[in-house]
């Protein structure tokens, strides 16, 4: 046993002096459940965006993650841009929109503006033109609001985590009751097995059974028909869960079914163009030894 | 030879020889179309192609996305933001920028590789190979400055590392770091001064590009064989049968470009580096780039911060001594069995440190797997891979080259580049029978 823990006390000590080396901090042995791959419609290199699961998840992020999650890099006319929840041939010109226009002056929070005559802040409707206004005017009063920790602007929340929209599904269907073994939890933590952390100093079980997970700020934020589609497709968490994820995967990337279809047809014209190539070349060195 | 002695251009209107009698630009290009060239480079030789198309590629697609990034601490996040969402096809010419350097990185080192395992460094190349390697070396940088400046958690947290490394100098290091990211630690000065260097260093590998070239116009390529070029028949004119060769080679190559550009943009990137920079939040992993990897594996080798920046600054100095490290008057390996047996497992080498770079030091190599200590860390680890995989990286520059040259037994080489050519069906008289197994 101390043999044991020397050894560990060594290995830490030389991972802290390379780290040290490189102003790189230690690692810690964050565990979490391996991320579980889901069918999503935008996998592989043909596939596209389900335009009725952006809208849907565009409901559970106006609904639920909005009150405490900001968007900063979308703005309402982005939701009806080419592959987005709703585009529509018809305008092509997203601000034309109804819908963009029907959601950006039905926002619940109003643009804080200077009046520039006075000089006085003052509140008006969203325009399409909009940023999608923030729950929050600045971080601290995030903060303020969440237990001192900050929710994450969600526009690149899929591109920023290992799995992308697998790993958002893991977190919201993640929460589990806090196991038995776990003594002096943090308050205002839940506590969530896809979440990366280290529990192995809360664990008063056996050393080798220490729980994968760790404790999020996050409430757990769905439940079954915390949102209702319109649709008709079935409330169940699982649902709005990946429905959302979907959303702020386009969110993260809103130019993937543009940059699949051409990449499909630049695929093409360079296959041709290497053939032709190939046979300029057959045939200009035909006659010379090499 | 001199650029006259082989040139065919003859000016044939009034205007032409005007110009050719004050500044003979349409000769030049000409002599350059023109230029023998041995008839027996394989593919291997179209790197040198494919490397010009990708400094062209990051040039044009660089020069646009500075008119629509910002250069500044606040707002150079943002701009990137700005690029990838609201600029026409921002997103393409970013993909095509970012993923073109990691592009560009491995048609240099298979460039490099080639020039190894032929022998090109050797004897009247050497300084056409030194000013290769200062290219490289100039490329590396211009990457890093790069990686910065889209600002994120990477960029931030590896500019902080690489810069430290100069901070283990004695004496001088930590105010040489101050002065060369601008500040007392990594923050917006530092941004500000490495996208102007990040501009500037292109063109500084443009202008060694075309000493390069010209050191490689003097003797004229080195070819598969490594036989010096006896006569005529030996060479064919560059242009049409190089640009061909070349043009379909980077075609292919654009091939395997546009998968990444389009259908994996962001597979050789980091996710971290999609959350803004913050001073205060370090990421659980810094690795840099895949293509700097086994460098920084080669500097977390060694527990000592000075000894290991020592030994980085030796691993790429050595690249530079290779012309004079290597005895062996035989260039082209194909004549030198146990040579090549020695450039594989140095290849192999050099993956191992890559793969050792991305993972950190504690880390065991087979998961699970007790094993003993030898002096500070498990031999089941990635820090004695790494030790063992850069001991073998010295090795082979500084014991193997020079000695192997002098004990080797290579092979029979032949006469002249024509000869062991003379059995490709093309040269064969009419009505003998092919060789298929040789065509091609």
């Amino acid at each position: 046993m101390l043999r044991k823990l020397l050894a560990k006390a060594v290995a830490r000590a030389l991972v802290l002096a390379l780290a040290a080396g490189l102003a790189a901090p230690a690692a810690a042995a964050t565990t979490s459940a391996p991320l579980e791959h889901q069918p999503w419609s935008f996998s592989g290199p043909f596939g596209m965006y389900d335009q009725g699961q952006l809208q849907r998840g565009f409901k559970v992020y106006t609904e639920v993650c909005s009150q405490c999650h900001s968007i900063q890099y979308i703005h309402f006319h982005n939701l009806g841009d080419p592959g987005g929840p709703f585009w529509s041939p018809k305008y092509p010109n997203s601000n034309d929109n109804p819908y963009v226009k029907a959601i950006a002056s039905s926002w619940p929070r109003q643009v804080t503006e200077i009046n520039a005559d006075t000089g006085d802040p003052s509140h008006r409707k969203p325009t399409s033109a909009d940023v999608l206004v923030p729950p929050f005017p600045n971080d601290a009063a995030a903060r303020a609001s969440n237990g001192g920790a900050l929710p994450p602007d969600m526009s690149l929340l899929a591109a920023a985590r290992e799995g992308g929209p697998d790993y958002i599904y893991a977190i919201l269907n993640g929460f589990r009751p806090t196991p038995a073994g776990i003594k002096n939890a943090p308050p205002g933590k839940y506590y969530n097995v896809a979440f990366p952390g280290d529990l192995t100093s809360y664990w008063t079980g056996a050393a080798d059974a220490v729980p994968t997970g760790g404790f999020i700020s996050m409430p757990p934020p769905l439940t079954d028909c915390k949102v209702t589609f319109d649709d008709g497709t079935p409330c169940k968490l699982q649902q709005e869960a990946r429905d959302v994820s979907a959303f702020l995967q386009w969110a993260s990337d809103p130019k993937m079914n543009e940059r699949k279809q051409t990449g499909i047809a630049v695929m093409i014209y360079l296959l041709i163009f290497s053939a032709i190539l190939y046979a300029s070349y057959r045939q200009i060195w035909r006659n010379v030894a090499h | 030879m001199d650029a006259h002695s082989h040139s065919h251009y003859e000016p044939n209107t009034a205007f032409e020889r005007w110009l050719d009698a004050r500044l003979p630009i349409v000769r030049f290009g000409k002599d350059l179309l023109d230029f023998p060239t041995p008839k027996n480079l394989n593919y291997w030789w179209t790197f040198g192609g494919i490397l010009a198309f990708c400094l062209a590629v990051q040039i044009v697609t660089g020069i646009v996305l500075a008119m629509h990034y910002n250069a500044s601490g606040t707002g150079a996040f943002d701009s990137i933001q700005h690029i990838m969402r609201d600029v026409n096809y921002g997103w393409l010419i970013r993909y095509i920028h970012a993923n073109g350097a990691s592009m560009f990185f491995v048609a240099v080192y298979i460039h490099i590789f080639r020039g190894i395992y032929y022998g090109s460094y050797k004897a009247p190349r050497e300084l056409l190979w030194l000013i290769g390697a200062v290219i490289y070396l100039t490329m590396m940088a211009t990457a890093f400055f790069g990686y910065v400046l889209p600002w994120g958690q990477m960029s931030f947290w590896g500019a902080k590392v690489i810069t430290s490394i100069f901070g283990a100098i004695p004496v001088i290091g930590p105010a040489i770091v101050s002065w060369l990211v601008g500040s007392f630690t990594v923050d917006a000065p530092t941004l500000n001064r490495f996208f102007s260097l990040h501009y500037l260093l292109p063109f500084v590998i443009a202008g060694l590009v075309a000493l390069h070239i010209w050191a490689l116009h003097v003797p004229g390529n080195s070819n598969p064989t490594g036989v010096n070029v006896k006569d005529k028949s030996d060479t064919v004119p560059f242009h049409p049968y190089y640009t061909v060769k070349d043009g379909f080679a980077v075609s292919v190559f654009m091939l395997m470009f546009a998968i990444f550009v389009f259908f994996m943009p962001e597979a050789l990137g980091h996710v971290d580096n999609n959350i803004a920079a913050n001073p205060l939040a370090t990421p659980a992993h810094i690795v840099p780039e895949w293509y700097l990897l086994p460098y920084y594996a080669i500097l977390r080798a060694i527990p000592d911060k000075l000894t290991g920046v020592i030994a980085l600054a030796a691993a790429i100095g050595c690249l530079f001594a290779l012309p004079w490290l290597d005895r062996s008057r035989v260039r082209s390996m194909r004549y030198r069995p146990q040579a090549r047996l020695y450039f594989f497992i140095f290849i192999a080498a050099c993956l191992i440190l890559g793969y050792c770079g991305a993972h950190e030091p504690d880390q065991q190599i087979i998961p699970g797997l007790a094993a003993f200590n030898i002096g500070d860390s498990s031999i089941n680890s990635m820090a004695w891979l790494s030790r063992i995989a850069g001991l073998y990286y010295f090795a082979w520059f500084l014991l193997i080259n020079p000695l192997l040259g002098l004990r080797e037994t290579p092979l029979p080489v032949p006469e002249s580049i024509s000869t062991p050519v003379l059995s490709h069906p093309a040269a064969a008289p009419a009505g003998a029978a092919a060789a298929p197994e040789k065509k091609g």
